[in-house]
């Protein structure tokens, strides 16, 4: 049975001893030992990371293995449908979910500021434990660290992921071919709108959540159904759009996608479009896309609407000919134009 | 999305297009005033819709891109000292100044913030009474009520430490500036929209007069734009030159009065420089009476202080509609989004951005 912990009464290091997390903590000496052993231990507790070793010892069936690493330093930490705990678990599974992986096992990385509020840092613990318990990974290894107030912004968490890959196909941006079908997993944009509307203090009349969410269960449902799969691709920072040219280069390809097959959802829609933004290159942690023979484009969707996480999958384009690399998107009305990375930084428009 | 979806409605604009080619026999050239049109015309590909005897030149009508380089280079002054916050609207942030940008002078330690309402500068003045609170006023009729009404709002409650840097620029004397250059090819004009929600279009009866030249005041869906344009070359094809408003769900003859008499009350008409265009005579708003306590210019010592324009950006006449962005040999070369030479390149409504984003191969 999952142990569900609520935050302020469970917090197992005592509230009224240490409400902050202080250099000490990373020192090395009994309160970093403290630490480890009453929070991180306790709540990511399996027999492998429990022998406390240096590095996490296991067995892997056999197959490929597949490995990412990300970091993750989202503000606020906290936000509508996720926090950084759940987003680093979601996100690096997802990363290995894309070679079509099964994930196995997850090592992370604290860096903390000083000052964090010890009861943050046990929300943090325990959202990352029920993400994982939920990616069925383990959490087998880690690392603390604590930097001087002012050196962070509260909390950096950095994961690393192992997977195994039980299946022949090779599932990467080379393996795109004229032809393919170009599947998106859900609406897009959610995810970079509902940090926006909290970083900036906007109100819409409903709050919009995070996307974020694993993603590995429908993957590899596509691959057991032997759906020939060519390229998947995680879409985070830069949206669909930066994917699609990511991958336009990568295979040497042309691509061509449809504005109106494109799921975005009312709510933040509206909120692009008062921003000047395009839902586009809007991130998202909880979305991929995925390169299909065209043959098996219906069969995919099936399968993909089948699951919550993917249940708005949509087929949104295909990949046109070997060419330079170009991605074209055909407009509401019709015409067609260039659908470009973004450049840097989104920066809302001035009316 | 209700009240969007509908003025994108394929169908529709195919036949608002197949209107536009019944209606022309002859060769004209529209401009576009507005940048936020010049991105829908883009965007969208609507121009590829239109026959090819109608030439569409992108105007002046961005105000990121309008604002002097002396005046970005004051503000980067201003949001690199100690004690100042500085406030700006998002896409002012990655236009190039003499020297660097305001994204620049945030990584070095400045404190720069984006807002989304000028309002929001005001609040962050009252919370933070040890700091200098400065907005940087940028933006034609449209932004200048909600400039106008921070200021009043800080005069009201005293604010001492906030003040505003203001490069408020108007649209009619910009298009009078156009139509006397000898080298004007613009037949007829689409008015922007939401500058008119705010003023009306009563300012637009002694030009069309003047001018012999149709003016259409519109919107900025494709819809919208289409239909505009059908009005003007209606008028064209007719030998008519009037005042018409295609974007009457949002515009009214007299504009949004409340406005009005807040701009009058706060700012003065003033001589002001345009980015790549020069000064142009009573073209802009600056504080008047009372409120130019709040002139940030003053407050800094910087109201003196005169940069002249780069020669190799020729956003100037990419702005007054004599060269299209990809002709000018910079684009996509020495100039692009990452390494900008002016800021038509960077804003979210610069003429050069949207070829660059939408159509650079």
């Amino acid at each position: 049975m999952e142990n569900k912990v609520n935050f302020t009464a469970s917090c197992p290091i005592p509230i009224s001893q240490y409400p902050h997390v202080m250099m000490a903590h990373g020192g090395g000496g009994t309160l970093m030992h403290r630490l480890l052993e009453d929070v991180f231990g306790k709540a990511f507790s399996n027999p492998i990371l429990d022998t406390r070793h240096d590095s996490a010892q296991f067995t892997v069936p056999p197959g490929r293995l597949a490995m990412t690493t990300d970091s993750y330093v989202v503000r606020p930490i906290f936000f509508p449908g996720g926090d950084i705990g759940s987003m680093a678990v979601h996100g690096t599974v997802n990363d290995l979910a894309m070679s079509g992986a099964r994930p196995l096992y997850l090592s992370c990385g604290f860096i903390i500021e000083e000052g964090l509020p010890m009861e943050t840092l046990w929300r943090v613990v325990c959202s990352m434990r029920d993400a994982a318990k939920k990616c069925g990974v383990q959490i087998v290894t880690g690392d603390t660290k604590v930097v001087d107030k002012g050196k962070g912004d509260g909390l950096f968490i950095n994961t690393t992921g192992i997977g195994i890959i039980e299946h022949e196909k090779i599932i990467s941006p080379q393996n795109v071919q004229p032809g393919d079908a170009i599947l998106v997993s859900g609406d897009l944009g959610q995810h970079g709108m509902a940090i926006m509307a909290v970083r900036e203090g906007l109100q819409f009349e409903s709050a919009i959540e995070s996307d974020s969410a694993p993603v590995a269960a429908p993957v590899l449902a596509l691959v057991n159904a032997g759906i020939e799969i060519h390229c998947l691709r995680d879409l985070t920072r830069g949206g669909l759009a930066s994917a699609l040219n990511e991958i336009a280069e990568a295979a040497g390809v042309k691509i061509a996608v449809e504005q109106k097959n494109i799921p975005v959802r009312e709510d933040v829609h509206a909120a692009c479009e008062m921003l000047g933004l395009d839902p586009l290159h809007v991130a998202n942690e909880g979305r991929f896309i995925a390169f299909v023979a065209a043959n098996d484009a219906s069969r995919a969707l099936e399968i993909l609407r089948q699951h919550k996480v993917s249940s708005n999958a949509a087929a949104v384009g295909n990949v046109v000919e070997k060419s330079a690399p170009r991605v074209t998107l055909k407009s509401a009305i019709g015409a067609s134009r260039i659908l470009d990375m973004p450049s840097g930084e989104q920066l809302p428009r001035i009316c | 999305m209700k009240f969007l979806d509908e003025y994108r409605d394929g169908e529709l604009a195919q036949k608002l297009a197949a209107e536009i080619h019944r209606a022309t026999t002859k060769p004209w050239t529209i401009m576009e005033v507005c940048g936020g049109q010049t991105h829908a015309i883009v965007k969208f590909g609507i121009d590829e819709l239109l026959p090819k005897q109608i030439e569409l030149i992108h105007g002046p009508g961005c105000p990121v891109c309008v604002t002097p380089l002396e005046m970005i280079d004051k503000a980067l002054e201003i949001a690199a000292r100690p004690e100042v916050i500085f406030t700006s609207f998002g896409d002012m942030l990655r236009v190039p100044g003499s020297t660097t940008d305001l994204l620049s002078v945030k990584a070095k330690g400045g404190d720069v913030r984006i807002v989304y309402s000028p309002l929001d500068a005001v609040k962050l003045a009252s919370e933070n009474p040890a700091k200098e609170v400065v907005f940087f006023g940028v933006g034609f009729e449209t932004t200048a009520p909600a400039t106008a009404m921070a200021v009043f709002q800080a005069a009201q409650n005293g604010l001492k430490n906030f003040s505003m840097l203001i490069s408020h620029v108007l649209v009619p004397p910009a298009i009078e500036a156009l139509m006397s250059s000898p080298n004007c090819r613009v037949q007829g004009f689409l008015a922007a929209g939401h500058v008119c929600a705010v003023m009306g279009y009563e300012e637009y009866f002694p030009l069309v007069k003047k001018y012999r030249v149709p003016i259409v005041v519109t919107g900025f869906e494709p819809l919208d734009i289409l239909h505009g344009i059908l009005m003007v070359v209606q008028q064209l094809e007719a030998g008519r030159a009037e005042v018409e408003n295609q974007y009457a769900r949002a515009v009214t003859r007299a504009g949004n009065q409340p406005a009005q008499a807040l701009l009058k009350k706060v700012f003065q008409v003033v001589p002001r420089k345009w980015r790549g265009v020069g000064e142009i005579p009573q073209s802009g708003l600056g504080l008047a009476g009372e409120y130019t306590a709040f002139d940030a210019e003053k407050k800094f010592g910087l109201a003196d202080r005169h940069v002249d324009e780069p020669a190799d950006c020729l956003a100037g006449l990419i702005l007054q509609g004599q060269l299209k962005p990809h002709e000018c040999p910079a684009f996509g070369t020495k100039c692009t989004p990452e390494h900008p030479l002016g800021a038509t390149m960077v804003s979210s409504e610069g003429a050069c951005a949207a070829y660059y984003r939408y159509r650079r191969h």
